[in-house]
């Protein structure tokens, strides 16, 4: 990254050219590292009353930077299907808020029946992908470079798809069961308060929710290394960046679609058994996780990966965050943080410019 | 439209009436004169609404029309002046209502409509194509959250109630017919200045930015003052629909402005065609007859998947809408009339 930026840079415009002190990346660095002081502070320190003042109490803002943290995990799961696809295809899936709520149903369903939460989350994923890839076969291959049809289609499937889903599985909520390996809280090595006989109180948090992050943390890098050390990653990659050349080139540009749509469907579905263990399923999901996913694409940058993951970084952290601190304003902050990535950097934090 | 466009520099307009064209006047004798027969729920519950939702697609159809620009806000611009007429004017929510005057709050609403679209589209046209439909998407999904979640300011889920249509010089737009010749006023005032704007300086700009906007900034045109413009433009005919919005539903609430009322604007449009700004009304007329009757046959619970078979046949079948099936009709029967001719 830094040394493909490296050339761009305008010798004028660096403040880092020799003489002139720090430069301007030394800069960021020290304001990540001051950061990054601050935050492990906050989480180690006893708190003195004056942050008290500030930021209510220890365990509340704990609570919330790991909220925020799971809720990104989540995020990060949903939005990393939506920017491959979109990254490769152009095309902007807006039936991947359905696919979710699908999936959802689908792992409920299943771990109902079955019994086992596991095959729940591996018959979502399965049944997706196929759903992921009829979709790229019978609809989009035949609206192939129209955007904006095929973005219209999109939006009559999620209109045609939560009604049939609104028949199915009733206007209800749902809360898919954790096996009892996952479920309970465990106690995290973080003091929260000192009681005045002395003993401490250890910050306690639901395992399931950590399990959330380990898993997104997990699918993360393995996308990255599909992405970057495999050779259908390479395909996918060279397709990004360039479609028509990879076809060129004798590559079966249509194998790779199909495979991104899987992919990308399976984990919606697959993030919806998650999310629908940690939190519920309800109509209406949909649009939540549809929204989510649009901002966390658009502030990550499209068909970044790492992108997706610091955008859900940030809007999942500023969601919770903002539900404690300001609660009736929190989805304006989500608003504008897509603002001012707009105005700073329209092509999103880690995206290419066109 | 191409028709138009070609017969256009041939005769050059000899008169006012010759420009205006004999379908305008058919069609305006045609609205004018439908109060005379219909009753008081086909007058409001068809006719006005119908041209509510007209002004709101068309708003959408001027900026994806002409800009190329597809935007999922407008319902949301429209709230703003609803939320504006409620919290200037008066309601019975017994918050906030300052009680100003219709023609004191009128052009507020409209101001604040428009500015929040050329505010927002300011910010979506430093992206092109797609994105403006997600940053819209995302405008509008958050807008819906915010108004639901905030009591202090727009009074949450319950919204506000009792916003009625004033009655001026002694005539009450409460009232089916005064209220249905009021959106056809507003809706024929739009739908002209579309049309008028479409053939203008600025529109034919904003056409050309449309189809190559590198190479309208390289010969001096300043691509992004003319999208917003366009988005504020588009901004004051949602804004009127808003208005009317609220006056004909007495209430405003986020169900008003959620995803599904963003998507129904869109699918409205789209379904009439975004080629003429006549597109819109149609779609508007087609949709609204659909939500009146469709119930009776396949229920009110599964109508979404009617329509959303219908919108997928449209795009599917006629990228055009239905302007766009009128248009095939029109030259398969100049075929049919030149072969049974020869």
């Amino acid at each position: 990254m830094s040394i493909a930026d490296a050339p761009k840079t305008p010798p004028g415009s660096a403040p880092g050219s020799p003489g002139t002190g720090i430069s301007r990346r030394q800069v960021w660095g020290l304001f990540w590292l001051a950061l990054a002081a601050l935050f492990i502070w906050l989480v180690f320190a006893d708190w003195p009353d004056w942050v008290k003042n500030i930021l209510l109490s220890k365990k509340a803002f704990l609570s919330a930077c790991l909220n925020g943290l799971t809720l990104a995990g989540l995020y990060f799961l949903v939005a990393s299907g939506f920017t491959l696809v979109f990254g490769l295809m152009r095309n902007v899936n807006l039936a991947h808020g359905s696919l979710y709520l699908l999936g959802a149903y689908i792992g409920y369903e299943i771990a109902d029946r079955t019994g086992y939460w596991l095959l729940g989350v591996l018959g979502a994923f399965l049944i997706l992908s196929v759903v992921g890839l009829l979709m790229q076969v019978v609809v989009f291959r035949r609206l192939e470079g129209d955007d904006l049809r095929q973005t219209l289609v999109t939006i009559g499937i999620s209109i045609i798809a939560a009604d049939l889903m609104l028949a199915v599985w009733t206007g209800g909520t749902y809360q898919i069961l954790i096996p009892d390996w996952l479920a309970g809280a465990i106690k995290l090595p973080i003091v929260t308060a000192v009681r005045s006989n002395g003993s401490i109180v250890l910050l306690s948090y639901p395992f399931f929710r950590l399990v959330v992050l380990a898993l997104a943390i997990v699918i993360g890098i393995g996308l990255w290394l599909m992405l970057n050390k495999t050779r259908v990653g390479m395909m996918i990659r060279a397709g990004v960046d360039d479609r028509e050349m990879l076809s060129a080139s004798g590559t079966n540009v249509h194998l790779i679609f199909a495979v991104v749509f899987a992919i990308g469907a399976g984990l919606a579905g697959l993030a919806g058994v998650i999310g629908g263990s940690a939190l519920s399923v309800a109509p209406g999901e949909d649009v939540r996780y549809l929204l989510a996913s649009l901002v966390v694409v658009i502030v990550g940058g499209m068909g970044s990966i790492t992108g997706a993951a610091i955008g859900a970084l940030i809007i999942g952290l500023a969601e919770q965050i903002g539900l404690v601190y300001f609660p009736t304003y929190g989805v304006v902050l989500t608003f504008v943080i897509m603002v001012v990535t707009l105005a700073i950097r329209p092509q999103g934090i880690m995206g290419k410019s066109q | 439209m191409n028709a138009d466009v070609a017969r256009d520099p041939a005769t050059p307009a000899r008169n006012l009436l010759a420009r205006i064209g004999t379908g305008h006047f058919v069609l305006a004798a045609l609205l004018l004169a439908y109060p005379l027969v219909s009753s008081d729920f086909f007058l409001t519950q068809i006719g006005g609404y119908s041209l509510i939702f007209g002004m709101l697609a068309l708003s959408l159809s001027l900026l994806a029309g002409y800009g190329g620009m597809v935007s999922l806000a407008q319902i949301s611009f429209a709230g703003v002046a609803g939320y504006t007429v409620a919290i200037f004017g008066e309601n019975n929510s017994n918050i906030l209502g300052f009680g100003w005057p219709w023609w004191l709050v009128m052009p507020l609403a409209l101001f604040f409509a428009a500015t929040s679209s050329a505010l927002i589209g300011w910010v979506s046209v430093r992206t092109e194509g797609i994105y403006t439909i997600m940053i819209t998407l995302a405008v509008a999904t958050a807008a819906f959250y915010f108004v639901r979640q905030n009591y202090t300011l727009f009074n949450g889920f319950p919204g506000y109630t009792g916003l009625r249509a004033p009655i001026v010089f002694g005539v009450n737009f409460r009232d089916p017919v005064p209220f249905y010749y009021m959106c056809l006023v507003a809706a024929t005032l739009s739908y002209a200045a579309v049309l008028y704007a479409a053939r203008s300086t600025f529109g034919l700009t904003l056409q050309a930015i449309r189809d190559n906007p590198r190479r309208m900034r390289a010969i001096g045109f300043d691509v992004t003052a003319h999208k917003v413009v366009a988005w504020f433009y588009a901004g004051l005919i949602a804004g009127l629909a808003g208005v009317l919005l609220v006056w004909f539903n007495g209430r405003i609430s986020p169900g008003t402005i959620n995803v599904a009322a963003a998507i129904n604007v869109l699918i409205i449009a789209v379904i009439g065609g975004l080629k003429h700004p006549i597109g819109p009304f149609i779609g508007a007329l087609m949709v609204v007859l659909m939500q009146t009757f469709a119930i009776d046959i396949v229920g009110a619970e599964r109508f979404n998947t009617l329509i959303g078979v219908f919108f997928l046949a449209i795009v599917f079948f006629s990228p055009d809408g239905i302007l766009g099936l009128w248009g095939q009709l029109r030259q398969r029967l100049a075929q049919e009339d030149l072969r049974s001719r020869q």
